[in-house]
């Protein structure tokens, strides 16, 4: 036995219900959590668009100051002219590897964007301290490590214009969309190969990389 | 019954043949006895064992349980020489000793990019701003509020199989195919929270972010955001754990790893990509003109046969039950092949319910070994009739200056003595 007012609400339930099903349901129709602020976003909004610079700060640095601060903060792993100590990831060289047996792919060589590199050390780097440095320094590191790559001069300041303007030499050669299935081949089931034909060519027996899969963790290193 | 050394489980069927004949031989001697290693006492038939003569510890020795400790060795394990430090690096399943489509908790592979975070909940937030109606922060305890939804589904890093791109390197299932896991994850439609925040007409694509030192952040178009993805808290119906995202990460169902952001704590709409560096230096495809391919997020159909495998090879010849792992980030798998004989023959393989999309799924096939050498291969095709190419096939296209998206068919060499050796073939 329902009075008007209580079909009123089962029917807005119902609607509601069906809308939220449907995928359609107002902003804010659950309410919960609160509006951000300006001054919340702004603290944590770091992201800076890789091709236009978008979201880039204030602040500039020089290749001078880059080269302070690298020898203090990032040269230990990088080496001091980002050739990469042991396994760490080496910053500069490689131009022109990309289609050799064994390219080398560093911030000159493979990547497409300046302003990804101000991005990424401001978000990640030091490895032991991200996001640790002043806009100031991570625009004086952008332009150090891009001069180590010969792409922009030493005298060369980095800020929100200069960044998004400098044209980076495998910027042209990403394609964006997947092009994906690379292959259709059709599912053979009987003689598909003449069975001579199969045969291994490699091999990871005696080849000594990999670890004990049994016992404590392995520490190897290969010989 | 919990015979640790198994010769027959050395991963070095050398050492394995020599333990075999030295100290294998004087277990087997000890075994007949039923003798227990390390045990004074007989516990096999006719022996009555101790454990069943004693009692055992009561309810909440363990408050949150373990497995057995005769099963140390399986554990999430690195290859030590692949990454600078542990922090940023990769753990692999121990796929040789897992029996189902779920990974456990403790054995789901990791993948860092700054070290695991150690994230206090209470103060974490999730943060969703940018070409949106209403920029909202939420908290662990909003989150949990919106209607929930349980899924099941597989995340693989893309570098998955990554080390044989040139040739076969590692002998292990474990280290050529452990970046693979599966898990019930419970959350909150993205969708959902989307629609909550309200979507301006322009926005196009999300950038992901974590809460971790490395800031990890990655871009996504808006459709697969409104389409399957999930923000969980859980996993396999409890709480995740630190090192999948704790308290909140994206699943990006069938796309690669990198995507499903742990330790979400922000997502900014926007009308373009951001190419981040994580989708420009890393988690692209270099071909073989020196062009490379960006936004390659589907994980392609792939197969692998878990057992036999390098770690667990074969005892002599007999009956066996070939078992394997399938999956498609294409939605289901249709159908796996097996072959003995390097892709000559093929049979098709049972397929174990459930078949979900974008998870993990069994298959097996019974084989009848002569004790003669075997090359075992496992070949998918999912619901959009793709098929799991061969090393080779995939090499023309692609050739090997890839990293990623390597989701050939493997192949596992039966030798006589039944060791099982990784190969790729012509
Ligand atoms: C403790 C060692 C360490 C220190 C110090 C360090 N880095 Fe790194 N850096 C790494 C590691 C490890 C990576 C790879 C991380 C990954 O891939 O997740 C890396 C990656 C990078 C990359 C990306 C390379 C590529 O091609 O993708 C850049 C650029 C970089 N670091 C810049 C810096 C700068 C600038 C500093 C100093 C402010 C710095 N790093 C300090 C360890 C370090």
């Amino acid at each position: 036995m329902f009075n008007s007012r209580n079909r009123a609400m089962l029917l807005a339930a119902a609607v509601a219900a069906v809308a939220t099903a449907a995928g359609a349901a107002e902003p804010g129709y659950y309410g919960y959590g609160k509006i951000a602020s300006p001054e919340e976003i702004a603290g944590w909004n770091i992201d800076v668009r890789g091709d236009d610079g978008a979201g880039l700060p204030p602040g500039s640095g020089t290749v001078a100051r880059g080269t302070e601060v690298f020898s203090e903060q990032c040269a230990s792993c990088h080496g001091t002219f980002g050739e990469g100590e042991g396994r760490f990831p080496k910053l500069a060289g490689g131009m022109g590897t990309l289609k050799h047996d064994r390219p080398e792919l560093t911030v000159g060589s493979y990547w497409p964007f300046a302003p990804t590199l101000f991005d990424y050390i401001n978000r990640a780097m030091p490895m032991q301290a991200p996001h640790t440095l002043s806009a100031d320094d991570v625009y004086a590191l952008t332009a150090y490590i891009l001069n180590l790559n010969d792409i922009v001069p030493n005298e060369f300041v980095a800020d929100q214009d200069s960044l998004a303007k400098v044209k980076m030499p495998n910027r042209d050669s990403f394609v964006w969309t997947d092009p994906r299935p690379d292959t259709m081949a059709k599912p053979c089931m009987s003689a598909c190969a003449n069975p001579a034909d199969v045969k291994i060519v490699s091999t990871a027996e005696g080849r000594d990389l990999t670890p004990r899969t049994t016992g404590p963790l392995d520490t190897m290193q290969p010989k | 019954m919990p015979v640790r050394s198994k010769p027959a489980e050395t991963s070095d069927p050398r050492l394995a043949r020599r333990s075999f004949l030295g100290i294998g031989a004087a277990l087997t001697g000890s075994l007949a006895l039923g003798v227990r290693p390390g045990h004074a006492q007989p516990a096999s038939p006719p022996a009555e064992p101790p454990w069943s003569q004693s009692i055992g510890p009561g309810v909440v020795d363990r408050p949150y349980g373990r497995p057995a400790d005769a099963e140390a060795d399986v554990i999430r394990r690195n290859v030590p020489w692949l990454t600078a430090g542990t922090e940023s690096s990769i753990s692999f399943s121990p796929l040789q000793s897992l029996h189902g489509i779920i990974t456990p908790n403790g054995l789901f592979f990791e993948r860092y990019h700054s070290g695991r975070p150690d994230v206090d909940p209470d103060q974490h937030r999730l943060m969703i701003h940018g070409l949106v109606e209403r920029p909202l922060i939420l908290t662990m305890k909003d989150i949990v509020r919106f209607p929930s939804v349980s899924r099941i589904h597989f995340i693989e890093c893309p570098a998955n199989g990554g080390m044989e791109w040139r040739a076969a390197q590692l002998n292990s299932l474990q280290f050529n195919h452990g970046m693979i896991s599966c898990a019930e994850w419970t959350g909150v439609r993205l969708s959902t929270l989307l629609e909550e925040v309200g979507v301006k007409k322009e926005a196009a694509w999300a950038m992901v972010e974590g809460a971790d030192g490395a800031h990890m952040n990655r871009s996504l178009p808006l459709h697969k955001c409104l389409d399957d993805c999930l923000v969980v808290y859980a996993q396999n119906g409890e709480a995740l754990r630190p090192e999948q995202g704790y308290p909140l990460r994206l699943v990006v169902p069938g796309w690669e790893g990198n995507v499903s952001i742990k330790w979400l704590r922000r997502i900014k709409l926007g009308d373009r990509p951001w190419y981040s560096r994580e989708e420009t230096s890393k988690y692209t495809d270099l071909m073989p003109d020196g062009t490379s391919r960006g936004f390659t997020w589907l994980i392609d159909a792939k197969s692998v046969i878990t057992f036999p495998c390098p770690e667990k090879p074969l005892s002599g010849p007999g009956l066996y039950e070939i078992r394997g792992l399938a999956w498609t980030g294409n939605g289901k798998v249709k159908r796996v092949d097996v072959s003995t004989d390097g892709g000559v023959n093929w049979q098709t393989a049972r397929l174990h319910e459930p078949v979900l999309s974008k998870a993990l799924t069994k298959f097996t096939l019974p084989w009848r070994w002569d004790g003669r050498p075997a090359l075992l291969e496992s070949r998918v095709i999912d619901e959009t009739g793709y098929v799991q190419p061969t090393i080779a096939q995939l090499r023309k296209q692609r050739g090997s200056n890839s990293v990623y998206h390597n989701n050939s068919i493997q192949t596992w060499q039966v030798k006589p003595d039944g060791s099982v050796f990784d190969v790729q073939l012509a």
